[in-house]
């Protein structure tokens, strides 16, 4: 296999498979959010501000796969 | 031809120092801030207040709301270092959405492989920008949290001698908050060095109009990422400020 081609396999392998653990990692935390909030609708601000601290935690770690992804097809 | 390069292209030196073009485009939205900065205050004073400064005096409350609901009553020590990050870094994630920045090239003699670079780039979209954010970020917790608790009660958060376990858990502390300055670092440039990306990728691709949804989506993220890192920070300050009990 040349180079270019492991290049490019290696690019699509690093983002697509990173990106499962955080997709649903995300897809919990926003579903336990909204069931937090139907629970407790007064608490929304809270809720809401919580929740998004959540989504950027798991939203980092399927960034550093992209990173990963984009530092083999370009250098 | 495509133009993607992870580190930041040097466009000319001053006495040896690279001025990078993410130096360029930083220096300019430095500029641009303090202008905002300088009349916002003038406007304070005034009976007839300005359009825009109620535009900013907006921004303002929504960041100090967002910022109280984590601090409580401390808020007013740490809201200039927190507002500062924040807006330094939305206007950073928005100015390498600017029409311009990242496609006007220009012919340096530093550039050794191609022969034409991008005059500006997102200074966000660099690295060494996200890195030094990540390490005041970092640094400060550290100080806010001798600081409060003094220095022997905050280290017995990191070398606790009571038990094997809490020795370990110690270790894992400090491996921890090194890896808070990666994650920092690698989660503000990742996003916007990609969005960057994308958007170059998709106007390969198709080069009509499919660039546009993106540079809305480029633009909510980068309101997004800065209220993540000051709230990140935010959030870490107050956990050093507590006291480590088992």
């Amino acid at each position: 296999m040349s180079p270019e081609a492991a290049k490019q396999l290696a690019t699509a392998l690093a983002i697509g498979l990173g990106v499962i653990g955080p997709g649903i990692g995300i897809g919990i935390v926003a579903g336990k959010a909204v069931e937090a909030l139907g629970r407790n609708p007064d608490a929304e601000g809270s809720i809401r501000a919580t929740m998004i601290l959540g989504i950027a935690f798991t939203e980092g770690l399927a960034i550093f796969a992209l990173v990963i992804a984009l530092l083999i097809r370009f250098t | 031809m495509l133009h993607i390069s992870i580190k930041a292209e040097p466009i000319f030196r001053v006495y040896g120092f690279p001025v990078t073009n993410t130096i360029l485009l930083s220096a300019a939205v430095f500029v641009f801030f303090v202008a905002l900065a300088l009349f916002y205050s003038f406007q304070i004073r005034r009976e007839e207040k300005n359009r825009l400064f109620y535009l900013i005096h907006f921004g303002l409350n929504f960041i100090y709301g967002l910022f109280r609901s984590v601090f409580e009553d401390k808020i007013n020590y740490f809201f200039p270092l927190l507002g500062t990050f924040f807006f330094f870094i939305l206007l950073n994630n928005w100015s390498g959405l600017i029409p311009g920045v990242g496609t006007l090239l220009v012919k340096t003699s530093e550039s050794r492989h191609e022969t034409l670079v991008p005059l500006l780039r997102g200074g966000t979209a660099d690295l060494n920008t996200t890195l030094a954010l990540a390490l005041i970020t970092v640094v400060f917790s550290q100080y806010i949290g001798i600081k409060t608790l003094g220095f022997f009660a905050y280290i017995k958060r990191f070398v606790n001698f009571k038990s094997p376990m809490a020795f370990f858990t110690g270790i894992i502390e400090t491996v921890s908050e090194f890896s808070k300055i990666v994650s920092f670092s690698f989660r503000l440039f990742g996003n916007i060095f990609a969005g960057e990306v994308i958007i170059a990728i998709m106007a390969f691709l198709i080069p009509v109009l499919i660039s546009f949804p993106f540079l809305l989506f480029e633009i909510f993220i980068g309101f997004i990422q800065a209220i993540v890192f000051s709230m990140l920070s935010a959030v870490f300050y107050n956990l050093a400020m507590q006291k480590a009990d088992h």
